[in-house]
């Protein structure tokens, strides 16, 4: 096996997630020595998410659905109020997919050693510093510890990203920002159409977020949970009390048991320093309504690499010129975190009657452009005045988001 | 008074972590490290812990104060 200690790398990305997978593709596809080290044992497991994809990113990521790990096609959503009344919204044509993240991540992972990274697992960052302009890493392997160079280094080590704060970025996520998520895979389950997402709401059933179910084939799908962190009960608690409720879920088998933190709170303010670019999870890359991040996180990954690559090009990796790293990504998507921000902010207030009140009023085109935050100015006449006139309170709150 | 995981509970998502102001935890393998010196007991890795498995020990709080 190639010594991976022998030579200074000229990128190191900590993390063979989909975001550094797809950062060292992006280094290897200009030519340039990348290691892309995990401390797992295994790419893709266990995952910390629920597996959607919608086109929209399978077109910005430059990705075609492929049947080996895009295995649900999802023509749609329904979302449920918390007496069961249901918003619904199905296509002709699929919208997305729900990858099998194991296989998908496998063939990200093919991919770029096809095109000359090297990966490797099982090996833990312990610490880091900078020596002569150089980053030297200590990494625990097989019990001993051994020291890793690298010119650049790509922190894509997720929720539990220690690697940036090692050198000097604090990634850390500040606990108002941070969603609690739970979820089983569930097989042997019913009563739900496979070809939709199954969003549902209520301040009993997941306070400050929702429950989910999202198919994944034959009686098989995620079925999971996110909260506030500030909340007195876990979200195990909740999960578990809803599936109990559920005649076609409750007697289901469960096949594995996923956790995670989800950064909600919008993307680190700085994402980069000397040495140093951090994406996916680890700069906060999510959206915060949904809290999904395969896509937008794949997409800040992209930009990592290329902007590694122009780094590499010019031989200067001071935080200086790795700064446009953090300002073509809010130039590219802060607007939207903007306007979804507020959204998130707005979804916080509802009680369980204004969800019911939405859920039996408004279509899915508002429910996404009240998300989005795009509702136009005709839009929000007609909301304002034919929809929320009889619900004051809730009128109140939307017009101090959305005036 | 420090955190405790409880490794019965724990599903090693390391969420715990990442809210942790202090570095004081590690997740690696299927284990959480808490490093006991470097804890607040801010109990931030006991909010976010989807099931529960964070747990601010009180008797490590009565010898802390003795000490003191």
């Amino acid at each position: 096996m190639e010594d991976i200690k022998s030579k200074v790398w000229d990128v190191v990305v900590v993390g063979a997630g989909p975001v550094g997978l797809y950062a060292g593709i992006e280094i290897a596809k200009a030519k340039s020595s990348v290691l892309i080290l995990d401390r797992k044992q295994e790419i893709g497991c266990p995952k910390r998410c629920a597996e959607g994809l919608s086109l929209r990113w399978f077109n910005i990521l430059g990705l075609k659905p492929n049947p080996e790990w895009s295995i649900q096609p999802i023509h749609g959503a329904a979302l449920y109020g918390p007496s069961g009344k249901q918003i619904k919204m199905k296509n002709k044509e699929p919208q997305g997919y729900i990858l099998e993240r194991k296989m998908f991540e496998k063939h990200l992972a093919i991919e770029a050693v096809k095109l000359g990274a090297k990966i490797t697992m099982k090996h833990l960052v312990v610490s880091a510093k900078r020596e002569n302009g150089i980053v030297e890493m200590n990494v625990e392997a097989d019990g001993k510890i051994q020291t890793i160079k690298a010119k650049l280094v790509i922190a894509c080590d997720g929720i539990d990203s220690l690697v940036a704060r090692m050198l000097g970025l604090n990634t850390k996520n500040n606990l108002n920002d941070t969603d609690s998520g739970y979820q089983y895979e569930m097989t042997g389950i019913s009563g739900y159409d496979e070809n939709l997402l199954h969003l549902y709401f209520g301040v009993d059933i997941a306070p400050r977020g929702y429950i989910w179910i999202f198919p994944k084939r034959e009686g098989t799908a995620n079925v999971g949970i996110g909260i506030g962190a500030y909340e007195e009960k876990t979200a195990k608690f909740y999960l578990d009390k809803w599936i109990a409720s559920q005649p076609g879920v409750k007697d289901g088998s469960i096949i594995e048991v996923n956790a995670g933190g989800i950064p909600v709170g919008g993307f680190l303010e700085k994402m980069e320093t000397d040495n140093l670019l951090v994406a996916g999870d680890a700069g906060h890359m999510v959206d915060p309504i949904h809290g999904g991040g395969i896509g937008i996180a794949m997409e800040g990954g992209r930009l990592a690499g290329a902007v590694a690559v122009k780094a590499l090009k010019a031989k200067d990796f001071s935080d200086k010129m790795l700064s446009t790293y953090t300002k073509e990504w809010y130039a590219l998507r802060g607007n939207e975190l903007k306007r979804r921000l507020k959204s998130r902010h707005l979804l916080e207030q509802l009680t369980n009657e204004d969800f019911d009140y939405l859920a039996g009023s408004i279509s899915m085109d508002e429910a996404l452009k009240i998300g989005n935050g795009t509702l136009t100015k005709t839009d929000k006449f007609a909301l304002f005045t034919k929809k929320l006139v009889t619900r004051p309170k809730l009128l109140k709150i939307m017009v101090k988001y959305f005036q | 008074m420090v955190v405790k995981n409880n490794s019965n509970k724990c599903a090693y998502c390391g969420a715990c972590v990442g809210v942790c102001p202090t570095q004081a935890l590690v997740l690696k393998d299927v284990r959480i490290f808490v490093d006991e010196s470097k804890c607040i007991s801010c109990g931030a890795c006991v909010k976010i812990c989807p099931v529960g498995a964070m747990e601010l020990s009180k008797e490590v709080k009565t010898a802390s104060k003795s000490k003191k």
